[in-house]
């Protein structure tokens, strides 16, 4: 009964990191370059629902603001510093968005109320235990996995069917041949900034009630970047099963393995998949064969 | 003499100081295969990215009457104006037919909500585009490859998926840049066949830039040359090709004899 426990924290751990995985996902499927601040984006993003919450407004209505918050937020980034660099190498995106995650980071120490304190965002299902069967699971984390496999299906469909979502892949893929198939890359690239912000922003304000708000809390983002990794990184389900494969592994080894290995656990694993499979479990070129 | 489909008047671009094309002026009328030729570096892709208003030039390029300027790049193909590159430009991590599909793009009228619930009018719309596709494919021999990935495939059947994927927009004007370069001549003489077919079977006129003198004389209804960014000479292939200005363009001043 233990493992299994232990195997149902490390899987809503997991959905966490997939969560988060979900933003890096998005924006290498639509641009094919990394965005490394994206756990800085889902600190702000949990930033902005901490500061709604405070002036009074109740969590259900703080989310969508953050998210719009965020998303507007996502726009701007694009607008102002990756679009005068559209074109370059992905490396040079790559340098910028690291950037970003320290100006971001910096910043928000600067903002009267933020700072470099630690701020507990008071949800309503904050405590509550759901249980089953002798197993016990926080509240807090179901309402997680619901959202992280809710807006991972409806990004799925997205991608999989609408004119936008196969235009911002195909865009990604060749900037150039996009635009002359009648593609407007700019416009998508943007939109697809604002949608990345946006699921950071979720991703932050639910995972507030877990983790507390913190300049610091988008580091977790390094534990979700392995699970994209698993996953393989163009792949939106890859993300979940990455961040479950991850979050599991890490809490079966911080209970069974000596200390340490629990915060390494994550890139060891990544270690062995690349060299077992590199392109990931859900890679692009394995699942677009024939 | 019907009017002209594409008129590009006084046309110049620069690059900070160096001239690539410098008032270039010529007419495609409806119907016809109209193509640039001149040495490396005479501007005749420059000329295409300039109509494709991907690099900024002074000059009124307008199609069908219409003024381009200020139109953005992707609006282009709205207009029913499709290009192929001289370096292939494809979306290498999709299969052949994904990268048609891709080409129908601006024929799209469903919705987010009809594409996402997949309701009858998507399905419809799913279908037409498949059946165009479809044809493409037939008329191009690409039925053998329609399922595999482009970055596997050998150069010359990536030309001719590049050509699959511009006809997939149905275009009326046609761009071509070095349909021949890097095909054997056999590919070449394919080539020739289809450009052939697509003026004349499909009724879309071509604009070409083209290097292969046998290539050009073959197809082409008239021919612009070009030498340093400047006109030297309009005509019909044979007319152009005995050119004085061209044949010094080649081959060099007759100094020596």
């Amino acid at each position: 009964m233990q493992v299994l426990q232990v195997v149902i924290s490390g899987i809503s751990q997991g959905l966490i990191y997939g969560l988060i995985a979900l933003g890096f996902v998005l924006i290498y499927k639509a641009t094919e370059t990394v965005n490394f601040a994206q756990g800085e984006l889902m600190m702000l993003g949990a930033f902005l629902g901490l500061t709604a919450v405070t002036f009074g407004m109740p969590f259900w209505a703080a989310l969508p603001l953050a998210f719009a918050g965020m998303w507007v937020i996502g726009i701007l980034l694009e607008r102002v510093v990756l679009r005068p660099i559209l074109g370059q190498p992905a490396f040079t995106v790559v340098m910028v968005t690291i950037g970003v995650g320290f100006v971001a980071r910096g910043v928000v120490t600067m903002i009267p109320g933020w700072g470099t304190d630690t701020h507990a965002l008071a949800a309503p299902f904050k405590g509550e235990l759901v249980r089953a069967g002798g197993l016990v699971v926080g509240m807090e984390h179901i309402v997680v996995i619901a959202a992280t496999i809710a807006l991972s299906t409806a990004l799925y469909l997205f991608f999989r069917f609408t004119r936008v979502g196969v235009a911002m892949q195909a865009a990604s893929q060749n900037q150039l041949a996009a635009y002359y198939m009648g593609i407007p890359v700019r416009r998508l690239n943007s939109l697809i900034w604002g949608i990345s912000a946006g699921v950071a922003a979720l991703a932050g304000v639910l995972l507030a009630p877990i983790t507390f708000v913190h300049v610091n809390m988008g580091f977790i983002g390094l534990k979700a970047f392995p699970a994209a990794v698993i996953g393989g990184f163009g792949s939106l389900p890859g993300a979940l099963v990455g961040g479950v494969i991850i979050g599991v592994v890490e809490s079966l080894s911080g209970v069974y393995l000596p200390e340490g290995f629990k915060d390494i656990a994550a890139y060891i694993l990544v270690l062995v998949v690349l060299v077992v499979k590199p392109t990931g479990i859900f890679g692009e070129t394995a699942s677009k064969k024939v | 003499m019907s009017a002209p489909m594409l008129k590009v008047e006084h046309l110049s671009v620069a690059f900070g100081g160096v001239k690539a094309v410098s008032d270039v002026s010529f007419e495609v009328r409806p119907g016809e295969v109209f193509t640039l030729i001149g040495p490396n570096g005479a501007g005749k892709t420059t000329i295409f990215n300039a109509i494709s208003l991907i690099v900024p030039a002074t000059g009124r390029i307008s199609y069908e009457g219409r003024d381009l300027a200020g139109l953005a790049p992707h609006q282009v193909a709205k207009l029913g104006i499709a290009r192929t590159f001289q370096n292939i430009e494809l979306f290498e991590h999709a299969t052949v037919l994904q990268n048609l599909l891709i080409g129908r793009h601006v024929h799209r009228r469903t919705n987010l909500a009809a594409e996402l619930l997949f309701l009858p009018s998507a399905r419809r719309e799913e279908h037409e585009f498949r059946e165009a596709v479809e044809k493409v494919i037939d008329f191009l021999d690409l039925a053998h490859y329609r399922d595999q990935m482009v970055a596997g495939l050998p150069y010359g059947v990536r030309k001719v998926v590049e050509l699959a994927r511009a006809l997939s927009t149905e275009p009326r004007l046609l761009l071509l840049d070095e349909p021949s370069s890097g095909l054997n001549v056999e590919e070449t003489d394919d080539m020739a066949f289809w450009i052939h077919d697509i003026q004349n079977d499909l009724g879309i006129t071509v604009l070409m830039v083209e290097h292969d003198m046998g290539l050009v004389s073959r197809v082409s209804t008239r021919v612009l040359a070009l030498n340093q960014g400047e006109t030297i000479a309009e005509g019909t292939p044979a007319e152009v090709q005995s050119h004085p200005a061209v044949v010094e363009a080649y081959l060099g001043t007759a100094e020596a004899t």
